[in-house]
C-alpha cells in the first residue's frame, strides 16, 4: 500500500486559482474575523464624523464628558453580560441584579448606619452570590441560561421592589457611595470616578480574558464545551467562575448607578438587562460564544450613547434613537453570521 | 516480552439488562500497535471510554504498570499517561493550534507575571508546539498560530494526534482516526501511528477499516457480542480470518492463538 505522505501536491488544473489574489471582500472578512472589536470600532467613527457634521456642539469636551458619564453603568454592566455570552449563554438578570445590589448598598447606610465601604463590600458579596445562584442553576440542574436568567429576573426584581417598600433613598452628598459621582477633571473633560471604574474594569477584565488560562478556558467552553470536557478543562468551574466574575461587574455598576441616582431607587435601571446585551451585540461578540472581546462591548455602548446623543443634538425625535439602536443590533448579529463562517 | 504498560482484566459493563461488556480482558506492551475490531454494538466504545476514565466498569480491574487504577474522570487516566483521541476530535476551532495542543495544560509566565498576574507565555507554548509538530514529522500543519476552523479535517486529526502523543506519556488511544478522512490523509495519520510506536509509546487503535488495520497493528483485538473473540496477529491470521471471528462465522481455535 503506497501513501504521499509528505510529498508536494501535483499541479492542478486548479493550481492558478489557489495563486489568485484574494479578493476584497475575502480580504475584509479574514481582518474582521481576526479582529471582532473593529467593525463596531469602524461604525463609531462613522457615526461620529456624521453627528459632528449635523451639529458641531457633538465633538465639544463637554458634550463628550456627558456621553462618558452616561455610559458608565451599561459599560460595567456590559462586562458582566460579555464573560456569560462568550460562554455561549445570556443573562437577562445582571439588570435586576445590579439594582437589587445597588439598593442593598443605599439602604444599609441609610437605613442601618452601616459605614459605607461594609454596604459596598455588602452589595457586592449579594451580587457575587446571585450570579452564584444563576450559575449554579446552569451548571448543576442543566438549565438553559436564558430560563434561568429570565427566571431570576422577575425573582430579582421582586425581591427589590419587596425590599424598597415602594420608597427611594437619598443618600446625603458627600458619602462614601458616592464617590463615583465625583468629578475628575483633565482640562475640559470632566469624567466621574463611575467613568474611570469603568475603564478600571475593563482593563482588568480584558488582560483576564487574555492572558490568563482562565480567560483561554472561557473562550473554549463557549466554542465547543465538548470538546472542552475533553481537553480536561472543568467546564462547570469555568461557567459557574463566569457568572461570579460578572457579579463582581454587577457590583461595579450598582456602585456607579448609586452615583448617577444619588441613592437607591428601586425603579431604576429598568432597560440595562436589554441595553447590557445590545452593547455585548453591537460590540462584535458573537451570541453563539467563544468569540469576541470585552474592548468591543465598550464600543457598543458608547454606540448607543453616542447615537442617543447625536440624534438629539441633530433635532430629531428620541425615538429615532430606539429605531437607529434596533437596526444596528440587527446588522450586528448580520455581520457576525457572515464573520463566523470560515473559508479553509 | 516486556510487561503490559496498560492491561485491563475481567472487565463487565451493564446498561440496564443490557450487557456492554462482558468479562474482556486486554493487554497493550510499550512499542505496540493493539488494534480493536468488531462490529456495532460488539463493545468497542465501551471499553475504550473503560481505559480512557470516560466511563467506570461495574467490574473488573485496570492496571497501568502493573499498579491497579480507578479512573473515575477523563483525568484520571490523562494523569496516568493515558491519552485519547476521540472520533469527535475535541479541539476548539476558534483556537489556534498551538492553544489547542496546550488546552487545559498551559504554560503560565516565569516570575511574577505568571504567579501573581497569572499571564500565560504564549511565545514558549508556541515554541513546544511548534517543536512536538516537527518531532512527529507533521508536514500538514503549517503555521502553529493558524485557527482551527481553517483546518481540513486530516490536519484536525492531526492536531488531535499531536497533543495525545505530546502527553500521553505511555498510551495513546484512537477512536477511528481515519473514518472521516480521505486516503492522503489516512496515510498521514498511520504514518503518525508507527511513529508513535517506534517511539516506545503504546498506541491502541479502534477502527473499521480492515485494511488500515493489517497495515499498522501488531496485534488484533477482536470484540463479539460485548465479550473478546480472541487476539490475532496479522501474521498468523488473514483479514477475512478476521472478519469472519468478527461476525461469527469462524471461532477462535485455541491452537490458533
Amino acid at each position: 500500500m503506497t501513501t504521499h505522505v509528505g510529498k508536494p501536491t501535483p499541479p492542478t488544473a486548479a493550481g492558478d486559482l489557489l495563486e489568485r489574489p484574494a479578493t476584497p471582500g475575502q480580504r475584509l472578512h479574514a481582518v474582521l474575523h481576526r479582529q471582532p472589536a473593529l467593525s463596531p470600532a469602524i461604525v463609531l467613527i462613522l457615526a461620529g464624523v456624521v453627528f459632528a457634521l449635523l451639529n458641531s456642539r457633538f465633538y465639544q469636551l463637554q458634550n463628550l464628558s456627558l456621553i462618558a458619564q452616561q455610559v458608565a453603568v451599561v459599560g460595567s454592566l456590559a462586562v458582566g453580560q460579555t464573560l456569560v455570552i462568550l460562554t455561549a449563554g445570556i443573562d437577562l438578570s445582571v439588570g435586576a441584579v445590579m439594582v437589587l445590589s445597588s439598593l442593598l448598598m443605599s439602604k444599609l447606610v441609610f437605613d442601618n448606619g452601616v459605614p459605607g465601604v461594609l454596604a459596598l463590600l455588602a452589595g457586592a458579596a449579594l451580587a457575587v452570590a446571585a450570579q452564584a445562584v444563576n450559575g449554579l442553576l446552569v451548571t448543576r440542574i442543566k438549565l438553559p441560561p436564558f430560563i434561568v436568567t429570565l427566571g431570576t429576573l422577575s425573582i430579582f426584581t421582586a425581591i427589590t421592589l419587596i425590599y424598597a417598600k415602594g420608597q427611594t433613598v437619598s443618600l446625603p452628598p458627600g458619602g462614601f457611595l458616592l464617590w463615583t459621582a465625583d468629578t475628575v477633571s483633565i482640562g475640559q473633560l470632566h469624567l466621574t470616578n463611575g467613568v474611570l471604574l469603568m475603564v478600571a474594569l475593563y482593563v482588568v477584565i480584558g488582560f483576564a480574558l487574555r492572558y490568563t488560562a482562565w480567560g483561554r478556558h472561557l473562550y473554549a467552553v463557549g466554542d465547543d464545551v465538548e470538546a472542552s470536557r475533553l481537553a480536561g478543562i472543568s467546564v462547570n468551574r469555568v461557567l459557574l467562575s463566569a457568572y461570579m466574575v460578572a457579579g463582581l461587574a454587577i457590583a461595579a455598576a450598582a456602585w456607579i448607578l448609586v452615583g448617577r441616582v444619588g441613592g437607591g431607587d428601586p425603579n431604576s435601571g429598568l432597560n440595562a438587562n436589554l441595553e447590557s446585551i445590545t452593547a455585548v451585540v453591537i460590540g462584535g461578540t458573537s451570541l453563539f460564544g467563544g468569540r469576541g472581546v470585552v474592548l468591543g462591548s465598550l464600543i457598543g455602548a458608547v454606540i448607543v450613547q453616542v447615537f442617543d446623543n447625536g440624534l438629539a443634538l441633530a433635532g430629531f425625535d428620541p425615538n429615532y434613537q430606539v429605531l437607529s439602536v434596533g437596526i444596528l443590533v440587527i446588522a450586528a448579529v448580520s455581520v457576525d453570521q457572515w464573520i463566523r463562517s470560515v473559508k479553509a | 516480552m516486556s510487561a503490559p504498560v496498560l492491561e485491563a482484566r475481567g472487565l463487565v459493563k451493564l446498561f440496564g439488562r443490557v450487557v456492554g461488556l462482558d468479562d474482556v480482558s486486554l493487554t497493550v506492551r510499550a512499542g505496540e500497535v493493539l488494534a480493536v475490531i468488531g462490529d456495532n454494538g460488539a463493545g468497542k466504545s465501551t471499553l475504550i471510554k473503560c481505559l480512557s476514565g470516560a466511563m467506570v466498569p461495574d467490574r473488573g480491574t485496570i492496571l497501568v504498570d502493573g499498579e491497579q487504577v480507578h479512573f473515575k474522570r477523563p483525568q484520571d487516566a490523562r494523569d496516568a499517561g493515558i491519552e485519547t483521541v476521540y472520533q469527535t476530535l475535541a479541539v476548539a476551532p476558534a483556537l489556534d493550534i498551538a492553544s489547542n495542543l496546550f488546552l487545559a495544560r498551559e504554560i503560565r509566565r516565569k516570575g511574577p507575571l505568571g504567579s501573581v498576574l497569572r499571564m500565560l507565555d504564549t511565545r514558549e507554548m508556541r515554541r513546544q508546539a511548534e517543536e512536538h509538530v516537527k518531532r512527529l514529522g507533521i508536514t500538514t500543519l503549517q503555521n502553529i498560530g493558524q485557527a482551527v476552523e481553517t483546518l481540513s479535517g486530516g490536519q484536525r486529526q492531526a492536531v488531535a494526534v499531536a497533543r495525545a502523543a505530546a502527553f500521553g506519556g505511555k498510551v495513546v488511544i484512537l477512536d477511528e482516526p481515519t473514518a472521516a478522512l480521505g486516503v492522503r490523509e489516512s496515510g498521514q495519520v498511520l504514518r503518525l501511528v508507527k511513529d508513535l510506536r517506534d517511539q516506545g509509546l503504546a498506541v491502541i487503535l479502534i477502527s473499521h477499516n480492515m485494511p488500515h488495520v493489517f497495515e499498522v497493528a501488531d496485534r488484533v483485538h477482536i470484540q463479539r457480542l460485548g465479550g473478546c473473540a480472541g487476539v490475532v496477529t496479522p501474521a498468523s491470521h488473514s483479514m477475512e480470518d478476521a472478519v469472519a471471528i468478527m461476525t461469527g462465522a469462524k471461532t477462535l481455535t485455541a491452537s490458533a492463538e
